[in-house]
């Protein structure tokens, strides 16, 4: 079911200009699941290169499906996705998904090798890197994410927080375009949370966030998307749409006891 | 490599038997069986011989040979068979201590205890001197079918995580009272058995999608880039070129 996806239309981003393409643009994407149910209903959604964006919205909201259309997991029912200029499209899967990182929510479902090292190299020996180029590729995710003593370890031995930053390895090893997260600071203490959050502002990356936790998009993110009901229901600065209560109460969002913002 | 995963039959060590490549050494120990088992029954002493090339083996690879005979007592349910046979056997009997054996019987058993108790210490051996992420990675460059190395890959390392899961299942059964030491209580265990298959389910699908995200199609790549050299093929092989000459021997003898 996951590789048929219907090549749209090229957009303008494809064009080789002075500024890059976007690092993320959604047009009109719309998507029904085959039981008939539609979980997406028109998301524009543009990201350029270097913004961090947080995708907030309640539990059913289409945030999960939204994510999956990003590297053609989902075939698009409608609309188009490009990823840094190249369309969502069964010919560019490959080039796509190593563009699209995506950090799934639980670590245990995306490190499946039986080593640290090994899981890491997953990703870029499937996209072709070998020798001494993987083995580099190896080195710089694990230092960037502070786990280069632990490669040797099976992923079972290591800390929740250590292994979310093995996840970020895994994926950063891909050198994506852009990085999706899901719910990163999920059952993380606050230790492992503020860690994560020291290595993802110090990537510089582009990066798309699904979270429920209101104060990390607030911490980690300079823009937020709220969707809700399969649409799009507000883009803007997180400290903005956070401060805005009726918005917040009609989406089901809600700041944790004791926060609010001025 | 495999830290983490040390299973009871591995003997962590840095002999040359450990360093060779898993796929030498798997190939060796399959040779080295199919020799044992070519071996005709009758010749008594070449089975001896098998056994002194095993020990030098495992001279180089350190491992004590009391280790070893522990660990063998896995064939003991075996033997039990085997031992049944001098007495159900067919003519010619012989009388021994007032027992009447059967001979072809005497001979049936005595071919599977040394046939079996030799496969069973050359596997030992292998297990013992090469940890499980290697066997994998020999069997994948020996060309095993990709689908039963992803299979194997994926289980060693999702055993820990599902029995986990079990534990934790179990820990919240207890918590709410129930008490698994009657007959009649084990509905609820099998029923916990049930939601571990389907949550061990989904956590298949999760787990393909992120292999499909990371660009997986189909099978595990190649991550490791040494090489196996002729010498290696050349060291590991020589022992079986010792149990060759002694099957060659045991058919000329008999």
């Amino acid at each position: 079911m996951a590789d048929h996806v219907t090549a749209p239309e090229p957009t303008a981003g494809t064009l080789r200009g002075s500024t890059p393409p976007p690092s993320l643009q959604v047009c009109e994407l719309a998507f029904a699941y085959p039981d008939g149910h539609q979980a997406l209903f028109g998301i524009d959604l543009t990201i350029s290169r270097g913004e961090r964006v947080a995708l907030l919205g309640p539990n059913g909201a289409g945030k999960t499906t939204l994510v999956l259309h990003l590297n053609g997991i989902l075939p698009a029912g409608h609309g188009s996705v490009t990823v840094g200029g190249l369309p969502v499209a069964k010919e560019n899967l490959r080039e796509i998904r190593r563009r699209v990182g995506i950090v799934f929510q639980d670590p245990d479902d995306q490190l499946f090798m039986p080593s640290v090292g090994e899981d890491v190299a997953f990703g870029p020996a499937n996209f072709g890197v070998t020798g001494d180029a993987l083995r580099a590729r190896v080195d710089t995710a694990l230092a960037t994410v502070g786990m280069s003593e632990h490669r040797d370890r099976s992923p079972l031995h290591l800390s929740g927080g250590q292994r979310r930053r093995v996840a970020l390895a895994t994926v950063l090893a891909c050198e994506p375009e852009i990085l999706v997260l899901d719910e990163p600071s999920s059952n993380l203490d606050p230790v492992a949370r503020r860690e994560l959050a020291e290595v993802l502002l110090g990537l510089g990356a582009t990066m798309l966030m699904v979270t429920h936790d209101l104060p990390y998009a607030l911490q980690l993110c300079p823009r937020s998307v709220v969707l809700d009901d399969g649409e799009v229901v507000a883009d803007g600065p997180t400290r903005e749409l956070l401060a805005d209560p009726d918005l917040l109460r009609r989406h089901r969002l809600e700041l944790p006891y004791g926060f609010t913002l001025s | 490599m495999g830290a983490g995963h040390a299973h009871p039959l591995y003997l962590a060590g840095t002999s040359p038997v450990h360093r060779l490549p898993s796929e030498v050494k798997i190939v060796a120990a399959f040779l080295g069986v199919v020799c044992v088992v070519a071996t005709p029954r009758e010749a008594f002493a070449v089975f001896g011989g098998y056994l002194l090339l095993l020990a030098a083996v495992w001279t180089v690879a350190r491992i004590p040979p009391g280790w070893m005979a522990r660990r063998s007592l896995i064939e003991a349910p075996f033997v039990v068979l085997a031992v049944l046979l001098p007495f159900t056997g067919a003519e010619p009997r012989l009388e021994w201590l007032g027992l009447s054996l059967s001979e072809p019987g005497l001979l049936g058993a005595w071919n599977i205890l040394v046939k079996g108790t030799l496969g069973v210490l050359t596997s030992l051996t292998l297990a013992a001197t090469t940890p499980l992420r290697d066997l994998l990675l020999g069997l994948q460059r020996l060309h095993a079918p990709a689908l039963v190395v992803t299979i194997a890959t994926l289980m060693l390392r999702y055993i820990d995580v599902i029995a986990g899961e079990a534990r934790r299942m179990r820990l919240a059964r207890i918590s709410r009272g129930h008490d698994p030491r009657f007959l009649w209580q084990v509905g609820a265990t099998a029923r916990g058995v049930g939601s571990l298959f389907v949550r061990s389910y989904e956590r298949g699908e999760r787990v393909h999608l992120a292999m499909l995200a990371r660009g997986w199609v189909g099978e595990m790549p190649q991550l490791s880039d040494e090489s196996t050299t002729r010498r290696h093929w050349v060291a590991g092989l020589s022992p079986v070129g010792a149990a060759l000459a002694l099957a060659v021997t045991g058919w000329l003898i008999t």
